[in-house]
């Protein structure tokens, strides 16, 4: 079947089968592997990416499901020239050490911020708990939560 | 101290690939015509395999073939093997059955693989393997460790599933403490068994070159040079020189990934039977079958004291549970790394220690994070904390009254090691410090004033890193040596590629490795790049676990930036018409001594480039040092980390309120890192102490084998962490350093249990204690 969508703000168009997972097309078809795959429960939050600007673990849903959908994944919000502030704030706040959970979480965050008026540690901690990360112990991302956040906000503002 | 260089919290190289989604890890890789393995795995925990029936997978479209056991071996492929021979105290040899990659006759845990099935696509390898009909005749499974040597045998050639009896110390020195003790405490505990569950789960692509008969295998590993070595002495896939291991980006190891699986092995002989490249990346599911467990440790310990609270001696009886087969390493995590552990802090004057490894049909058990500290850490300071309470002393003053002390430096133990340097007083000192000890009593006041109970809870740990002496450790049964390997090489430009055999799969060596080099070299860190993780690039190497990559790999580079130096010194000479002698090298400089002479590291490496004004008479052009590092003795980390801990005794709830860590690394090349690596480990710690247990059912059957059924720690399972350190410098490596990565896991558990019971003043929960566990405990059930 044929899926229309549009990747990190490109219009893409693909053919996969029916039982095609979002996080599937994204690696396997388009090329797109800076979203990873943690587990096969949707419990570890590395797949995370953006539908229509919402945070969704791309494993838990079908490709055919994100037809005219917008999805951006880690490659969409910045680049190593120009780092949106959340992928800043982990890098300045070491807030990664293999990686592998980093670009859900990252994705994860963000949508945090953008839904959450207010964020103080315990937030940060009760809405990243659908993100696994087995190196950092979360002290340094909780850090660059509320970094990433507070220059997120700045610039808005 | 410049702000790139040895002691500077630099940010992480390596972070801009990862952070913008261009990390490669291997299952971001894909050759050109490659096909994909699904691997047939035991239903059963024993079972003997009776027939394969591959008639319905070979009409899946798109199968290709379905392997197993027996083609295997067809093609000459030998066992996997344990690399460290551990004799029992009789003087036997340990006992090991045979570990085919794929099993033959008798599948002996649930998740053992015993054929694969390859296809040209991931979803008809996997039909394909569900339409595989294999015949068992399911066998009597041994399933705990407690009770295996009184159970069925598994193995014809391994009596009462006992692969060694193991002991360390004198048992009559020993027996003599005991029989003139004023007190003695004992206790019984376990180690609970964890599964690693690095996120990045195991990958491997297989490609065979048939055009030279060469194999490279992309694989996540923490020691590619170690597996090529596996593969092709033992395991017979191919030659040295015609098998190239490519570790790429690696999600994260904590010591699963040290080891040589069936299923990378089973991919790369694929590729060759096949004639396309073979792709395995694991599902979470069989991270959890299939990657080697860790821990599970069952122990009675008893510690022997005089009137006035001296430790006179310590008697440890543990059960290890092996697992159905011996992984890599795994016979010397309960013994050498356990046993030669258990003086702690302390100058504990006779120690005995016997293990007994015994198999059973589960997973194979390996190293995890902290491989044996973490179990004998948690048998020493759950004692001296039970003592203290059970002589009613402050567990602080009873430690004090037993520490080694700064002047009985180098310390030989009891159990074989000398430690070089510590000063555990100093660590202890702060961590009270930080966590207010004083301020205690009235925050207890203030928990149980609110319902709650508090309780606060030491570790004062010490671990052997920097794995290890070649000497010494291939006299204990070792396989292989344990030196490092690394390589400067100075392009024509000045820039700096370095090379080293140690890996990073977290660790940030990028970063920290070029630190060192510029630091030493005087180059901006900006032109030094740091290669690990292939063998086609690096010419050997061990690996990282242990906490060994600075003390041990770091030094191999001092080494070989030494050389360079050296070489750059007698370049400098001739070039400024002076004796190698009269050069100093300062901050890039090399300049003649007590003159305005001097010319720029870059000078010289361009002259050793382009050798037109150059002594080639006596030296040879470039400007490129290799070394090999053997360390003299373990390095010995310390430090003292505290727990404070409220429990609400209506739900079993345990949160923490504080945890401080203190600890002895010696010199630290990048503080930001070293303290990122102590709060990995005190998650993991916290995760064993309680969150985390594997466990099987009395079938033999995984009941915790997905993230839903093993609690893995969130970022609300967890408190933020108050870490620091002290410093006595390792007195016997170039660098002054000893080992950051494990302390945290191996200090933590026994923090958070004695917090507990302290809070509830029961002498033992078991680990984890979890909701259920510690709302029994607070009812005396």
């Amino acid at each position: 079947m044929n899926v229309t969508l549009t990747v990190n703000g490109e219009a893409r168009s693909v053919d996969v089968a029916p039982n095609t997972l979002l996080v599937e097309l994204l690696r396997n078809h388009l090329g797109l592997s800076g979203t990873h795959v943690g587990c096969d429960t949707s419990q570890c939050g590395a797949c995370t990416v953006h539908v229509n600007g919402a945070s969704v673990k791309s494993c838990t849903m079908l490709a055919a499901q994100a037809d005219d959908a917008e999805v951006t994944t880690i490659e969409g919000i910045g680049s190593p020239e120009r780092l949106h502030p959340m992928q800043a704030a982990f890098r300045e706040c070491h807030a990664l050490q293999c990686g592998f959970c980093t670009p859900g979480m990252i994705m994860s965050a963000i949508d945090l911020v953008n839904n959450s008026p207010q964020l103080d540690e315990a937030a940060v901690r009760h809405g990243l708990e659908g993100n696994i990360c087995r190196c950092t112990g979360y002290h340094n991302i909780v850090r660059a939560v509320l970094t990433g956040a507070a220059e997120m906000r700045s610039r808005a503002s | 101290m410049s702000a790139t260089g040895i002691g500077a919290s630099v940010r992480r190289v390596e972070d801009v690939r990862f952070i913008t989604g261009r990390g490669r890890y291997t299952d971001d890789m894909n050759q050109p015509g490659q096909v994909y393995a699904a691997f047939l795995r035991s239903p059963y925990a024993r079972a003997r395999i009776v027939d394969v029936d591959d008639a319905g997978a070979m009409e899946v479209e798109g199968v290709l073939a379905v392997l197993t056991g027996r083609d295997m071996a067809a093609d000459g492929l030998g066992d996997l093997p344990c690399g460290w021979l551990v004799k029992s105290k009789d003087g036997s040899d340990m006992r090991q059955p045979p570990h085919p990659p794929l099993a033959v006759e008798v599948c002996n845990y649930v998740g053992e693989p015993y054929g694969v099935v390859i296809a040209a696509t991931i979803a008809a390898a996997r039909e394909g393997a569900d339409a595989v009909m294999t015949e068992f005749e399911e066998l009597e499974a041994v399933v705990s460790a407690a009770d295996a040597t009184k159970s069925t045998q598994i193995y014809a050639n391994v009596p009462a599933n006992r692969s060694y009896q193991w002991e360390l110390g004198d048992k009559a020195a020993t027996d003599q403490a005991f029989a003139r003790a004023a007190h003695v405490t004992k206790l019984d505990i376990t180690n609970n068994r964890l599964i690693p569950n690095a996120l990045e789960p195991r990958a491997a692509i297989g490609v065979y070159d048939a055009s030279n008969e060469s194999f490279t295998l992309y694989t996540t590993s923490q020691n590619p040079h170690l597996a090529r070595l596996v593969l092709s002495a033992f395991v017979k896939l191919a030659p040295e020189h015609k098998l190239r291991v490519v570790a790429p980006d690696v999600g994260g190891g904590f010591g699963s990934k040290i080891f040589i699986y069936p299923e990378e092995t089973t991919v790369a002989w694929a590729s060759r039977r096949i004639g396309r490249p073979v792709k395995w990346t694991a599902e979470r599911s069989e991270s959890f079958l299939a990657d080697a467990h860790g821990r599970d440790h069952v122990t009675h310990a008893e510690l022997a004291l005089d009137a006035q609270g001296h430790f006179l001696g310590l008697r440890v009886k543990t059960i290890a549970n092996l697992g159905a087969y011996l992984s890599t390493f795994a016979s010397s995590v309960p013994t050498f790394l356990y046993g030669t552990l258990l003086a702690g802090q302390y100058r504990t004057p006779a120690i005995h220690v016997e293990v007994d490894g015994v198999f059973t049909n589960t997973a194979p058990v390996d190293a995890y994070r902290g491989a044996g500290r973490p179990e004998a850490t948690y048998v020493v300071e759950r004692i001296v904390e039970t003592a203290a309470r059970e002589l009613k002393i402050d567990p602080m003053e009873l430690r004090r009254r037993n520490f080694i002390q700064p002047k009985d430096f180098p310390y030989q133990t009891p159990v074989a090691l000398v430690y070089d340097t510590g000063d555990y007083e100093a660590s202890l000192n702060k961590a009270l410090e930080l966590i207010d000890y004083s301020g205690f009593p009235a925050r207890r006041a203030a928990s149980v004033s609110r319902g709650r109970k508090r309780g606060i809870g030491f570790s004062c740990y010490i671990e052997a890193c920097g794995l290890a002496p070649s000497k010494l450790a291939t006299a204990l049964g070792a396989g292989v040596g344990l030196y490092e390997s690394g390589e400067v090489r100075v392009n024509p430009t000045g820039s700096v590629t370095v090379f080293t055999g140690s890996h990073s799969h977290g660790q940030g060596h990028e970063t920290t490795f070029a630190q060192i080099v510029s630091d030493r070299l005087g180059v901006p860190i900006e032109n030094v790049e740091v290669v690990h993780g292939d063998t086609g690039r690096i010419e050997f190497g061990l690996g990282t676990y242990g906490s060994r990559s600075v003390a041990v790999g770091g030094s191999a580079l001092m080494k070989a930036t030494d050389k360079v130096i050296a070489k750059g010194k007698k370049i400098a000479a001739y070039m400024l018409e002076s004796e190698a002698g009269n050069i100093d090298f300062d901050t890039g400089v090399f300049s003649v001594r007590a003159s305005n002479r001097s010319m720029t590291f870059g000078e010289v490496a361009f002259a050793a480039y382009v050798p037109s004004n150059y002594p080639l008479d006596e030296l040879e052009p470039g400007l490129s040092e290799k070394a090999f590092y053997d360390p003299q003795n373990f390095t010995f980390p310390a430090g003292t980390h505290i727990a404070e801990v409220e429990i609400d005794p209506d739900t079993g709830v345990v949160s923490i309120a504080n945890f401080v860590a203190v600890d002895d690394f010696g010199k630290v090349i990048n503080p930001m890192i070293v303290e990122g690596q102590v709060h990995g480990g005190i998650a993991q710690g916290i995760g064993q102490a309680l969150l985390e247990h594997g466990i099987y059912d009395e079938t033999g059957q995984l009941i915790t084998g997905s993230f839903m059924d093993y609690c893995m720690p969130r970022a609300d399972d967890l408190p933020n962490f108050t870490v620091d350190t002290t410093v006595t410098a390792c007195t016997h490596n170039p660098l002054g350093v000893k080992g950051c990565g494990e302390a945290g896991a191996i200090a933590a558990p026994a923090a958070i249990m004695n917090a507990i019971t302290d809070a509830i003043g029961v002498k033992d929960v078991a680990m984890p204690a979890t909701p259920e566990r510690v709302w029994r405990a607070c009812r005396g059930k």
